[in-house]
């Protein structure tokens, strides 16, 4: 378990998912108190007479009991949630009210319903993304901005503008009668793509690889796959790309922190528990005749996943599915990979080729491995000092310390093959 | 034996600290209490205390708002404790993690016959 596997990144987005759902959207600064306070209570007690068995349910009952007073206290000083409205205003229906509001299966509803209204269509997906670290995943907002690399001040102004579009909406997104569910469901499934790889790809200073992000994205999708709705062949397919870059999570990053390349990586490190079950959701999300870019991505991971060398993969299939990858989403980042994978399959002069024709992408003048791939190209081909010119060039566009020890390792390396004099 | 109160005063404000903290804070105040009590330290683990409250004071026994002592000696909780001396006690006290949030551990023997 690592230090941010901790109680509250677990606990705290359900408790005030439900808890938002019993106050009213509206009232989210109040549900977001109410767990504060019952945690922080709930840990004082536990100092003097030790952690409970269930810790959870103990917080569960704790923010009931919060929820509780607060209702009585001031039942007719604050508006709650409209549906339920009637409901808390007796005493006589007050209690049986929150023990069903409590009950696992409204606490997941809850969770799933609060996923869907962070995903509202009038904030930018990077609004959408650190409203759900937040409010599901209990980060706090020092904890959101190491994440986006941000200041605190941006991200703070980010989350609190993200909630007041939240709070002004009529209440939280009801699955199972909203007529815009589809469009919906698309926004969060990216939002937890968009999540997964910024734990996966992300430039943080600290670590290349930021597990924590990863399995949030991983837990909320799971989410989404016990709801029948939800549970789309193209979230069966998201899931197994999760599952897939997942399992190779570890192998990716060495004892020093340091990136390793997908063809040095240790397969024998890689996660078959994780390798299966992406297989399996992957078998689900083939069951109809929607193909998602989940699903090409899925397939793309799966064939890397399971070849046995670098040498060894299917690069022919990996460049067809970058090709149907492309049909659907035009991205400079997509044909840089399927130029690397045709340098694979007919050779790295081919390959540069293919990467020349891309280089007027003005996306790509800025991204390091850009210009890596061409260096890894001429170096193949045995030209080493126009290798290392675009190591160089790769190097000085590195974003994080990790990146340029990495790229300052494939300089040195072109030191080595230097050109026949 | 004898039995011994500690008062816990002060240690930066809870709700400043992030959950991790609060956790990780957690977890070393059960660590020591527990060493205690498998030591046979511990008549009583005790509570903690809220930080609000009332006096009662004078002979017209005014009630009024309070303690409202400063932050630094608000009492925030407290344990019973058995020791052969108050020189153990307060040894024992020692390993309190209050002094790393700049608290401090008041240690008062109880008066027996």
């Amino acid at each position: 378990m690592d230090a941010s596997d901790h109680l509250y990144r677990r606990e705290a987005g359900r408790m005030v998912a439900t808890l938002t759902r019993i106050f009213g959207v509206h009232n989210i600064a109040l549900a977001e108190d109410v767990v504060h306070d019952a945690f922080c209570r709930a840990l004082e007690v536990w100092k003097f007479r030790g952690i409970p068995e269930n810790p959870s349910a103990w917080l569960m009952a704790s923010a009931k009991n919060r929820a509780l007073d607060v209702l009585r206290r001031e039942r007719t000083a604050l508006r709650y949630a409209p549906e339920l409205g009637r409901l808390l205003d007796s005493e006589w229906t007050l209690r049986p009210t929150l023990d069903e509001a409590f009950e696992p299966h409204a606490i997941k509803d809850d969770q799933l319903r609060m996923m869907f209204s962070c995903c509202n269509p009038r904030l930018a997906e990077n609004a959408q993304i650190a409203l759900i670290l937040q409010l599901l995943c209990g980060f706090s907002i020092r904890e959101v901005a190491a994440a986006y690399l941000i200041g605190f001040a941006a991200a703070e102004k980010r989350i609190s503008r993200a909630k007041k579009v939240l709070a002004a909406s009529e209440g939280l997104f009801e699955i199972a009668d909203a007529a815009d569910f589809t469009v919906r469901l698309a926004a969060v499934q990216r939002a937890l793509y968009l999540l997964f790889n910024e734990g996966y790809h992300g430039a943080s200073p600290e670590s290349p690889v930021r597990a924590d992000l990863c399995r949030e994205a991983m837990r909320l999708a799971a989410l989404l796959l016990g709801h029948p709705l939800a549970a789309t062949q193209a979230t069966h397919a998201l899931y197994a790309l999760m599952c897939f870059n997942a399992a190779r999570l570890m192998g990716r990053v060495d004892a020093l922190g340091d990136l390793i390349s997908l063809a040095d990586q240790d397969r024998s490190l890689w996660d078959r528990r994780l390798i299966d079950q992406g297989q399996r959701q992957l078998e689900l999300a083939a069951t109809g005749a929607a193909v998602s870019e989940y699903h090409i991505e899925a397939a793309l991971a799966a064939v890397h996943t399971c070849a046995p060398s670098a040498g060894a993969t299917n690069w022919a299939e990996i460049v067809e599915l970058y090709d149907a990858l492309l049909r659907m989403r035009s991205s400079p980042v997509v044909e840089l990979n399927r130029a690397i994978a045709i340098a694979q399959v007919d050779g790295p002069e081919r390959g540069l080729v293919e990467l020349h024709a891309i280089a007027g992408s003005e996306k790509l003048a800025s991204y390091p491995f850009y210009s890596a791939a061409l260096g890894d190209l001429e170096l193949r081909c045995g030209r080493g000092n126009s290798a290392r010119e675009h190591f160089r060039n790769a190097l000085s566009l590195a974003r994080s310390p990790m990146e340029r020890r990495f790229l300052e390792r494939r300089v040195a390396a072109c030191t080595a093959a230097a050109d026949p004099p | 034996m004898s039995e011994f109160l500690y008062l816990y005063r002060g240690g930066a404000n809870r709700a400043d600290r992030t959950p991790a903290e609060n956790e990780a804070s957690l977890k070393e105040w059960v660590t020591w209490l527990t060493d205690l009590g498998q030591k046979g330290h511990i008549k009583d683990p005790g509570q903690p205390l809220e930080d609000s409250g009332k006096v009662v004071s004078g002979k017209a026994k005014t009630i009024t708002d309070g303690p409202y002592a400063e932050a630094k000696d608000l009492i925030g909780g407290y344990t019973i404790v058995e020791a052969t001396d108050i020189e153990q006690a307060a040894q024992l006290a020692g390993g309190c993690p209050i002094f790393q949030i700049g608290g401090a551990v008041e240690i008062r023997p109880v008066i027996k016959m």
